[in-house]
């Protein structure tokens, strides 16, 4: 054996490559149930490609037979049905497994200098991964695959001039048929899953490149101990290894469940409307993107000009890549931050989720003008995570203050003259501005943001 | 080889001359790749012009035809239907069709047509793509007193004018599309090109 391993090693980097990654890789020994979600992307990853692969071996990718082909594996192939549960369920689970772990970067700010580049590539891999899910959500050929499609194609069709031209470019045709069936096949088994494996393997080497971040927000390569590495850091294997695999078999647990017991989600993982053969003449009664898209829908509805919609959407999802320049306090984890930060991080989760939940809700006046007001939220959550890079004077903060609520208010005073219901806006209306109360103007007449000592090395 | 009597200023020339030829290859290959996804000839053919006789529509009578997947409605409207449109205007939403998306602009009129008794339309619910049905009937019971004749889209509710044109407080936010569309005769129409050339 160790015959073997010196011949590949004279030849290939493997026991160097082993040692760097994952033997004398020294993470931070105090990693919590936040770094879970790293591994378990991985995990989902693999059970995405494995079940896909398997999936494409009896699915056709022709409008004709498209449909006919996913009953045909659900009801004929041995064991079809499980291989496709896996591969739904775990879209769905690819993205709750990601929003966590992009949470938990919020939390401790790990999108913050030295990992910048990091978390730009983390956001590249989320704009991928929506692509992908998207391209293979079409696949089944179901109602929902189709009007869904349109919907989103569509969107392209809101841009001034060429708007037009492009979506037919996309579709490959004067409407969404064979042709677009077929190139989407195309990018969600081949193309996009080639650039996530790609970007995937680049997020890790910048990881392990500048070492990762934890839940005290210090850098453990500052102090290092008598062996010449982090005096705070613990070998990834064989200490994390088996940490994450005691997360996968939990993981697993639930993943499970949802595959046996409750596949589709009650409509949320696998939609009523796909389990008909997709209709052009025919349009369901209500079209709503999977709940992963959810947040986005709501922001693009929010905005009665299609076009600007569709600019605001793009930018809710963009603006991530700027979060490292955005947030400037030099502080990482929100543990040493003031309560108004944490209040901060904790609400704009809060307004994901329920941004996420009203895009899947048809739209009446009530949640209209929620989703406007959460919309708003969203927006102005960056704007305060700028505020509280240091501490603002009095001035700046009212000016702030007045500026935020005073544009949006005379927006309100524009959309009453043409009618909207004045109670629900009036009422709607402290959402934001109770938001903007306490992030903005608290810090100057509490102690609510003070912030604590950092300290210098890891506390548990 | 050492550096000694390098030519730095060809060096140069040389190593920018390579990549502007590499770059024009890129270029150069990169079009067919982004041309293929453009719609194939067999897809134009599919989407090409159609023709119609509009001789064989009756007075009062609604045909269908079918353009690029989509329902292309043909009315042909009565002299006492054409007098009725106007008493719709204060129900509508957009009597003048002031938004241009929804039709050219030789067809921007009272009517929505290039003849006033020929209506021609995309029979698409601009809400949600739904196929309105055609109710040319006055004030049938379930529509109402102030029904003049129109469309009336069975999924949410939207209703139209026989000019196309929507009404207020319905789901649909715009009057229904007139393709572009043009007479190569007194009854022969083409749909789906008009003077401006092909429709996009």
């Amino acid at each position: 054996m160790r015959a073997l391993v010196d011949w590949i090693d004279a030849r290939y980097p493997l026991t160097k490559t082993w040692n760097e990654h994952l033997a004398e890789y020294y993470a931070p020994k105090n990693f919590n149930f936040w770094y879970y979600f790293g591994s378990l992307a991985v995990l989902v990853l693999v059970i995405q490609l494995v079940s896909g692969i398997f999936l494409t071996m009896f699915y056709k990718p022709d409008a004709q037979l498209a449909f006919a082909s996913v009953e045909y594996i659900m009801r004929d192939v041995e064991w079809g049905w499980f291989i496709r549960y896996m591969h739904t369920t775990g879209a769905s689970a690819f993205f709750i497994v990601v929003y966590l772990h992009m949470f938990r970067a919020l939390l401790y700010g790990s999108y913050k200098r030295p990992r910048e580049l990091i978390w730009i590539i983390g956001v590249a891999i989320y704009l991928v991964l929506m692509a992908e899910a998207f391209a293979g959500y079409m696949l089944p050929w179901g109602q929902m695959s189709y009007w869904g499609a349109q919907v989103i194609v569509n969107l392209f069709n809101t841009i001034p001039v060429v708007g037009g031209d492009l979506v037919t470019w996309i579709r490959g045709d004067f409407l969404i048929s064979d042709a677009t069936l077929n190139r989407f096949f195309a990018l969600h088994v081949v193309a996009l899953p080639l650039v996530l494996v790609m970007l995937v393997f680049v997020h890790i080497v910048a990881l392990h490149a500048v070492g990762s971040n934890n839940p005290d927000g210090v850098e453990i390569k500052k102090f290092t101990g008598s062996n010449g590495h982090p005096a705070d850091g613990i070998p990834f294997h064989p200490y994390y290894t088996v940490k994450d695999l005691f997360g996968f078999g939990v993981f697993l647990i639930l993943f499970f469940a949802v595959v046996f017991f409750a596949p589709e989600a009650g409509g949320y993982f696998i939609e009523k409307a796909n389990f008909q053969m997709a209709n052009p003449m025919v349009t369901p009664d209500q079209i709503h993107p999977v709940w992963y898209f959810g947040t986005f829908y709501t922001v693009l509805r929010a905005v009665p000009d299609p076009f600007l919609g569709v600019l605001l959407m793009f930018g809710a999802v963009l603006i991530l890549f700027f979060l490292p320049w955005i947030d400037r306090n030099p502080i990482k984890s929100w543990r040493y931050r003031g309560t108004i930060h944490k209040f901060n991080i904790v609400f704009f989760g809060l307004t994901f989720v329920v941004l996420g939940y009203l895009g899947l809700k048809p739209v009446e006046p009530f949640y209209a003008e929620l989703g406007l007001r959460l919309t708003a939220v969203y927006l102005l959550f960056f704007f305060v995570l700028w505020f509280h890079s240091k501490p603002r004077s009095s001035l700046f903060s009212w000016l702030s203050f007045l500026v935020l609520v005073g544009g949006y208010t005379y927006w309100d005073y524009l959309r009453l003259e043409a009618g909207v219901d004045q109670t629900l806006l009036v009422a709607m209306w402290f959402i934001p501005t109770v938001y903007l109360v306490i992030c903005l103007l608290l810090p100057l007449y509490t102690q609510l943001n003070e912030e604590k000592p950092v300290p210098a090395r890891v506390t548990s | 080889m050492a550096n000694e009597g390098v030519n730095q200023s060809r060096r140069r020339f040389l190593v920018a001359a390579t990549s502007v030829v590499g770059g024009a290859g890129v270029v150069a290959v990169a079009y067919p790749y982004l041309a293929s996804w453009a719609p194939s000839a067999r897809a134009q053919a599919a989407g090409a012009p159609v023709e119609v006789d509009v001789s064989q529509v009756e007075p009062g009578q609604l045909i269908r035809v079918e353009w690029r997947g989509k329902p292309i409605w043909i009315t042909h409207r009565t002299p006492q239907m054409l007098d009725l449109l106007p008493e719709n205007r204060p129900r509508l939403s957009d009597p003048d069709s002031t938004v241009v998306s929804q039709q050219p602009v030789y067809c921007q009129n009272e009517t929505r047509s290039i003849k006033p008794e020929y209506s021609i339309l995309i029979g698409i619910c601009t809400h949600l793509g739904c196929s309105p049905s055609y109710r040319p009937e006055l004030a049938p019971p379930d529509l109402g007193s102030e029904w003049r004749g129109g469309y009336f889209c069975v999924c949410h509710g939207s209703r139209f004018d026989l000019a196309g044109r929507v009404w207020r407080n319905v789901p649909a936010p715009t009057n229904l599309v007139v393709p572009p569309h043009k007479y190569l005769s007194e009854t022969l129409v083409l749909i789906g090109e008009d003077d401006g050339g092909v429709a996009a």
